[in-house]
């Protein structure tokens, strides 16, 4: 896998499918989708040779690229300071996320299949928001890192705002401006440590942050360290989102379009998860120890709090949403604990939770292209019509509240293991969260699947051939980290391994 | 002066001002014995050609080393040729709009002052970034203001643009007087009016009277050119001139007036103040113990810029407000003053330059079209004309600071000036970034319409080829500032040199 600009290649692929696009005329719906779907499988198809070659016992490293890109100022003056280089490359963490970026995107644009209108402009938006979401994972500095983080609100805007349920305006805003008040925050942090120690590349910083004299342009000093911490958890706190910063998420997960959603949650909520330990805990790891228990009593009260809430939703689509942030709390709890089960805990529920999310957002999809609607009530006795469907959701519930064997169980295991090593009453509170995602799970699937049935549902067909495909792949993904957790944990032994060093446990 | 003294004088450094004064000249000569019913629009393409022949002729400039003549009136530094380059790219990119344009209320009578105006101003604006001199300076000023009054009244029958053109002369001569009476206290202790002689007398100023009375003087410069900056507090004009002049001199205002401005301000403020002792305890130089004020003023603007924005339906009050706000950026940069400051100066001018021109430009078609300037007639652009709306959403992209395009660059730009500093201006960053997110609230308004909103009318675009010109242009500058930024930082540090011969 040495060969040149692996990386860009994956990164940028989707921009084929894009250029292929524009050349196409508006109305040929089913070549569009086609193109849309097949433009997303180069991506897969290279983070997956990434990843067995990885796993067969490659190097990494070999697939670091650098190009000097900006230069600020005088360079004879100032050398190597303030220069960005275009810099992309991968560790196990990161090749994780993009594998589980490629896979759901490209399961994404098999579901975008129910999208009813402008085909065109859609795959390109869907397209380009793929670009961004692999780039900020291969991202190796700030800057980089960052452009790709607004270049997926660009697009994410758009496909809710035009492709979305009936206040999909309102969503697409409240999108924009919580995500862009997010990522101005994110935006100061990242100029301050460019500007102060002339360097944006995450480990040149990681190494002067952590250094005890470091050369720095101007001072930094703890209590600034702190503040940016703190302005970061804000940042990736809107995009995670920890309570209170959750409103916008819960509307765009009701309005945006099944598919979009499939990706928002399984993969833009996860980019707050993936900055946090990062960034937050890799640039400042001494700050980050001191915010451990705060981080820890957020994720308790964002799991509770989702639970609870989701328990009280008439539309399965907010149960879902709640549940999403709900969940995002054990990623916090996993954070908070701060020791290797409860870090390896909050990775594994980043990615666990994307398969989930996908999967029950993909099954609301295809039920709602149906019966036009997602609430509980009017869906009741849907196995009778739709048993298949009924059968994988009620799959996707226990995958979600834990069930032994598949992949929520292992991540919630473990981060709740972490955090009753160093916080055991907390984690005692915690634990009620637990009970309440089984009791609003079960609630809302035998609702929906079990009950007296609302409707006829004659003529309603079940679940078609390609709809077979993601679920497929995703409940398969769902068993096999529930049973062989190898799968991910042997990949991101070196991160941890860093992360550990870092923060001196 | 005998001739002897007059003919040494290196004339040829002038060459850029010569051919654009030679032209406008030219013009409207020829605007007087054409007939009557003839088009004037040979004259602007007249006109385009020399402001052309001018950029060609600075080009072979640039390589000149720092030169002043007349009497050290008439400097040639890198200053003066890198923002010239600017003022030049502008007024043709105007001109090229200027074509376009298709006259109304009146201006078909007067459509060749129209285009000799424009260089009138440009030659203005030339002269102040060049001057050595306040009195130059002074009259570069008046020159450029003086056009842009008549332009903005161009629409003589249209009395939004008399009430326009009213309202700029008045407010605009208050503020020239300020400026003008500021100017007098600094003649009045230094009694000469070259920047370079009052520079050397005012560094040995110690007494604290005397530096009071600098600092009134300061104060009364920097807010009578706001008014040429549209920025608070005296920004009050912008929304009400931008509205009623005709779009091609609103374009002229936002970028060649408001980067001629920008020159103005670095000049005076950076010649005089820089190596004025402040008087207080450390010794700092005068500038810097204003600073705070210049940043207080930015701040204002931009907070006022973008908050006002929000509320606007017509498409040229928006971009009124949208202009004071990013001058309210621009203003970040004079305010913190850092190692960068003149590199990133003229790079957002730059960017602004392109993607500013670029929206006019295709706001002039679609208002132009429809006779309304609501934001509505922007509806369904996408579908009428998929090209105007992608460009568009381009600039607008671009004016909201995202990624991959050039205001992207150049905000990072102000950005890093600002916190490199030990004493980071994190209020001042902190307030830009919190407005740039209020501005994606407009910027994506427009957008909202040209893409969600079903279109009125389903009628084909039909684009003149100036004004595809300037699209073009914009589109590629913005983008390829966005990703490749290094052309233009790497063409700024091969031929200006840090700008180190500023204060030579």
């Amino acid at each position: 896998m040495n060969f040149a600009y692996f990386l860009s290649i994956l990164v940028f692929s989707p921009l084929l499918g894009i250029l292929v696009l524009s050349f196409l005329p508006k109305t040929q719906e089913s070549l569009i989708k086609m193109v849309g779907f097949l433009a997303t499988l180069p991506a897969l198809l290279l983070s997956l040779i990434a990843y067995f070659q990885y796993r067969a016992g490659a190097n990494l490293e070999g697939l670091n690229e650098k190009v000097s890109w900006i230069q600020f100022g005088n360079s004879e003056q100032l050398g190597n300071l303030f220069s960005i280089d275009y810099e992309l490359g991968l560790d196990g963490f990161s090749l994780i996320m993009i594998v589980l970026t490629a896979v759901l995107s490209t399961l994404a644009a098999i579901a975008s299949i129910h999208i009813k209108k402008e085909w065109k402009g859609y795959f390109m938006l869907f397209l380009l928001l793929e670009v961004g979401m692999l780039g900020v994972f291969a991202a190796e500095n700030l800057i980089l890192f960052f452009i790709f983080f607004e270049i997926t609100l660009i697009p994410t805007f758009f496909l809710i705002g035009k492709w979305g349920y009936f206040e999909k305006e309102n969503a697409a805003y409240s999108f924009l401006i919580y995500n862009g008040l997010g990522s101005a925050v994110l935006l100061i942090v990242i100029m301050v440590l460019f500007a102060r120690t002339g360097t944006a590349n995450i480990d040149a910083l990681m190494a002067v942050m952590n250094a005890d004299n470091p050369q720095l342009v101007a001072q930094i000093s703890e209590d600034m360290k702190m503040g940016m911490l703190i302005a970061l958890l804000i940042a990736f706190g809107v995009k995670l989102p920890i309570f209170p910063l959750h409103s916008w998420m819960v509307r765009v997960h009701v309005q945006a379009p099944p598919s979009i959603v499939m990706l928002h949650a399984g993969v833009l909520l996860k980019i707050g998860a993936y900055g946090l330990i990062r960034f937050g805990m890799g640039i400042f790891p001494e700050q980050f120890q001191s915010l451990a228990v705060l981080l820890a009593v957020l994720g308790v009260v964002n799991l509770l709090y989702g639970a609870f809430l989701a328990f009280i939703q008439t539309d399965f689509k907010m149960v879902l949403a709640y549940s999403s942030i709900s969940h995002m709390g054990i990623v916090l709890i996993g954070l908070g604990a701060l020791n290797e089960a409860g870090i390896q805990g909050a990775i594994f529920q980043v990615v666990s939770h994307g398969l989930i999310a996908a999967l029950l957002f993909f099954l609301v999809g295809v039920f709602y292209e149906r019966v036009q609607t997602s609430n509980i009530q009017n869906l009741g006795g849907l196995a009778k019509g739709m048993p298949i469907t009924a059968g994988f959701l009620l799959a996707g519930a226990m995958a979600s509240l834990g069930l032994p064997g598949m992949s929520g169980f292992v991540s919630e295991f473990m981060a709740f293991l972490g955090l009753f090593k160093e916080m055991p009453v907390l984690a005692a509170v915690g634990a009620i969260g637990i009970i309440m995602t089984a009791v609003y799970l079960l609630r809302a699937v035998l609702g929906i699947t079990y009950g007296k049935a609302h409707r006829d549902f004659a003529g309603i067909t079940d679940m078609r051939k390609f709809e077979f495909v993601p679920v497929l792949v995703l409940v398969g993904l769902i068993v096999l980290i529930g049973v062989y957790p190898s799968v991910l944990s042997e990949p991101l032994t070196s991160t941890l391994e860093t992360i550990m060093l870092g923060i001196g446990g | 002066m005998d001739l002897e003294t007059l003919l040494s004088y290196e004339w040829s450094i002038m060459a850029p001002e010569f051919i654009i004064l030679g032209v406008a000249t030219a013009l409207s000569l020829l605007d007087l014995f054409m007939p009557k019913s003839q088009s004037r629009k040979i004259l602007g393409w007249l006109g385009f050609a020399g402001i052309l022949a001018a950029l060609v002729s600075l080009l072979g400039l640039v390589g000149h080393g720092t030169e002043s003549i007349l009497l050290d009136t008439f400097r040639l530094d890198s200053f003066a040729k890198a923002f010239k380059l600017l003022l030049l790219l502008g007024a043709a990119m105007v001109m090229l709009i200027a074509i376009s344009y298709e006259p109304n209320d009146g201006l078909e009578e007067f459509r060749g002052e129209f285009f000799y105006l424009f260089m009138a101003g440009l030659l203005g604006a030339m002269i102040m970034s060049s001057s050595g001199d306040l009195i130059t300076l002074f009259v570069g000023l008046e020159l450029l203001s003086i056009s842009s009054y008549i332009l903005a009244g161009m629409r003589k029958r249209n009395i939004q643009s008399n009430e326009s053109a009213m309202k700029y002369v008045i407010n605009g001569s208050i503020a020239t007087a300020i400026t003008l009476f500021g100017m007098s206290y600094v003649y009045g202790l230094t009694g000469t009016t070259n920047l370079k002689a009052m520079a050397g007398f005012l560094t040995s100023v110690f007494d604290e009277q005397h530096i009071y009375l600098l600092g009134l003087a300061f104060f009364m410069i920097v807010v009578g050119l706001s008014f040429k900056l549209a920025t608070a507090p005296f920004h009050m004009w912008a929304p009400d001139v931008y509205q009623g002049a005709p779009t091609p001199v609103t374009a002229f205002l936002s970028v060649v007036s408001k980067t001629a401005g920008f020159v103005l301000l670095v000049r005076i403020l950076f010649s005089i103040f820089a190596n004025t002792p402040s008087g207080d305890a450390q010794g700092l130089p005068m500038i810097l113990s204003l600073q705070d004020y210049i940043a207080f003023l930015a701040g204002a603007t931009m907070i006022i810029g973008n908050l006002i924005a929000l509320r606007q339906r017509n498409i040229k009050r928006l971009f009124a407000y949208s202009s004071i706000a990013q001058a309210g950026y621009l203003l970040v940069v004079i305010a913190t003053m850092s190692l960068f400051m003149f590199d990133t100066l003229w790079f957002y001018l730059g960017a602004y330059l392109f993607m500013n021109l670029g929206a006019f430009a295709i706001i002039q078609y679609v208002t132009h079209k429809s006779g309304s300037e609501d934001i509505s007639e922007f509806a369904g652009l996408y579908r009428r004309a998929p090209f105007l709306a992608i460009a568009m959403a381009i600039f607008l992209l671009s004016l909201a600071g995202i990624p991959g395009t050039a205001g992207f660059i150049g905000k990072l730009n102000i950005f890093m000036g600002a916190l490199v500093p030990q004493e980071g201006h994190y209020v001042l960053v902190s307030i830009m970034i919190a407005t740039t997110v209020v501005s994606y609230f407009y910027y994506f308004g427009v957008m909202v319409q040209m893409f969600f909103r079903p279109a009125a009318d389903t009628q084909k675009v039909k684009l003149p080829a100036a004004l595809t010109a300037v699209i073009s242009i914009s589109i590629v500058a913005t983008i390829l500032f966005g990703v490749a930024p290094n052309m233009a930082f790497d063409f700024l540090q091969g031929n200006f040199n840090q700008f180190t011969d500023f204060f030579q």
